[in-house]
């Protein structure tokens, strides 16, 4: 392939720029706009705010001040790293188990996971809640029982296409390996840890990382369990900032920032897990 | 395949590996799931409160389903959202990813661009585009002003335009998803099929015509079954950017009014019969994508 511009390349990147600028200049806006005094955002909101022509921090500082930023981050992350966790763990055992063991019931166990990235949150979250209500955990007024009433729910919803992404990548393993280890006398168990865990290691990964910003990013589940102001996700505190901030915009726009940059962070630190994980699954499914 | 392995034999471990998971599937999906079927028969008046026995007829809440003419603009504006979904998600994901596959420059910078808004959560993209699609000062009204196409500021959300403002935030999100998806299958397709076309004389177009398109259709598929499911649960944008059916009961998804009637208004039970219409319908839909797309030689 030449270096040459042809029309048609040129026209090309005209138009895979175009859909480019409009993912991420609506994300620029809002930033901009986070920075612009009070009142301005109505009048001209696509100039640079700078100082001394509009620029102001005012906007974090309020947000900050009258929203419990630090609170909202703990419990999300308490909520999501433990989501994580469980789910890299669970999921990783069962895909090992349905992918090299031959069983009566595998086709069974198979269909379950496969059926169960069916159901919408909504089928399931009245009797999750009245079960746990009944367990004593859920709306039970202690902040962790209430985080733990989320987390459970998650786990579950996560499991499934945890499961089936994991399931492609060990099929891919080469049972020569396994059987190795096995005749120099390891366990099953450690074949599994020291094989197979790093041997898929970068699929574990994917697998974390989107259990991790799902569980982060629903609003649905937290929205049903946590009501009590400390025990608020930064999803929720946003959902309740936007009722709250009425025709503040620049606080609403800061708010916006403020909940963005972590998932920020992780996507531009790990974009290629992310892309590779999704992907894997939605095709093996 | 490779079941011979005598490592594998014994299966006890095996208990280890599966029954945590399941258990978490069947307490907290299978269970619940038969729970919300005989809850859709039961007559249940709070969140809290326990089913007062059948209701009467058992099938009422079903009954209700075919009457409700809330539903219906729900089942209908749904159905747009399925259409517009699978014409304008995969069709821009596949134009885009065409054109990705053609260059080498750039290409990575692209797909880390486009996949983007996916991570982000709705609530935040919700509230960001209420601020673009605000009556007053919002970012479209100005720029369209600027551009002086408008004279006075739309409303975004009044009857006439909440259809756009509804679809387009989810339209435009998932993009990328798909995008990602159909490049994923592209880098897939072996080089020298496409060297042997060009060989017999067949480039441009024709070569996406009679070389990728068919080639493709296997992960068109899988992406057009996903869009279709993904269609149907649908609720967190338009919840935050709409709330409850606006604008005059007008924009309500089967999401959102599920949500509502459980959540808002205490009618768990027919809650849970428009859950039961939501995974029916899921399935179905589904199914049917992938009798219509599939092709018959492939597995």
């Amino acid at each position: 392939m030449g270096r040459k511009m042809t029309p048609a390349k040129v026209c090309t990147y005209v138009v895979l720029s175009v859909w480019a600028l409009t993912t991420l200049y609506p994300f620029v806006w809002v930033i901009l706009n986070s920075f612009r005094e009070k009142g301005l955002i109505r009048k001209d909101s696509f100039s640079i705010p700078l100082p001394g022509g509009g620029f102001t921090m005012d906007n974090y500082a309020k947000a900050m001040d009258r929203f419990d930023f630090a609170n909202a981050y703990f419990n999300s992350l308490i909520v999501s790293v433990s989501v994580t966790v469980v789910v890299v763990i669970l999921a990783g055992l069962a895909a090992y188990g349905l992918v090299r063991y031959r069983f009566r019931l595998r086709g069974v166990c198979y269909s379950l996971i496969m059926a169960g990235m069916m159901f919408p949150v909504f089928s399931t979250i009245i009797p999750v809640f009245r079960m746990e209500a009944a367990w004593g955990i859920a709306s039970s007024g202690n902040r962790w029982l209430s985080l733990l009433a989320v987390i459970l729910p998650q786990i579950a919803g996560n499991l499934c296409f945890a499961t089936i992404v994991l399931m492609g990548f060990i099929e891919s393993v080469p049972i020569e390996l396994e059987e190795s280890a096995y005749v120099d006398g390891c366990h099953v168990f450690q074949v599994y840890f020291h094989i197979i865990m790093p041997a898929a290691k970068s699929s574990f990964a994917t697998v974390a990382i989107f259990s991790f910003l799902w569980s982060y990013n629903d609003l649905f589940t937290q929205n049903f369990f946590l009501r009590v102001p400390r025990e608020k996700t930064i999803t929720l505190l946003l959902n309740e900032i936007s009722s709250q901030a009425g025709v503040d915009y620049g606080l609403m726009a800061a708010s916006v920032v403020l909940i963005v940059i972590p998932v920020l962070a992780v996507y531009v630190m790990l974009q290629k897990h992310i892309i590779k994980g999704l992907t894997a699954g939605a095709i093996k499914g | 395949m490779n079941s011979s392995s005598t490592l594998y034999k014994k299966k006890g471990p095996l208990v280890v590996f599966l029954v945590p998971a399941f258990l978490f599937l069947i307490l907290y999906l299978y269970y619940p799931f038969v729970q919300n079927i005989i809850n859709s028969f039961s007559d249940i008046t709070g969140l809290g409160a326990p089913a007062q026995g059948l209701n009467d007829p058992w099938w009422a809440n079903y009954a209700t389903l075919f009457t409700d003419p809330k539903l219906r603009t729900a089942l209908g504006n749904t159905v747009i959202l399925t259409v517009c979904t699978v014409v304008f998600q995969v069709g821009i994901a596949l134009v885009l990813a065409l054109l990705v596959d053609s260059i080498r420059v750039g290409a990575q910078l692209f797909r880390t661009l486009y996949f983007f808004p996916i991570v982000i959560s709705a609530t935040a993209l919700g509230l960001m585009f209420n601020l673009i699609f605000l009556y007053n000062g919002g970012m479209l009204n100005q720029l369209l002003a600027n551009l002086g196409l408008i004279g006075k500021n739309i409303d975004w959300k009044d009857t006439d335009h909440f259809m756009f403002t509804m679809l387009t935030p989810v339209m435009w999100q998932y993009v990328g998803f798909y995008f990602v998806i159909l490049v994923t299958g592209l880098n897939n397709i072996p080089q020298d099929l496409y060297e042997a076309a060009a060989l017999d004389g067949c480039v441009g177009l024709n070569k996406v015509r009679y070389v990728t398109l068919p080639l493709l259709r296997n992960v068109l598929c899988t992406c057009l079954v996903l869009a279709v499911t993904g269609a149907l649960k649908v609720f967190d944008l338009p919840w935050v950017m709409f709330g409850a059916g606006m604008p005059q009961d007008r924009g309500w998804l089967t999401g959102t009014y599920m949500y509502d009637q459980t959540f808002n208004r205490g009618n768990v039970d027919y809650g849970s019969a428009i859950a039961m219409l939501i995974v029916v319908l899921g399935v179905v839909l589904s199914n049917v994508a992938n009798r219509v797309f599939k092709p018959r030689n492939d597995l």
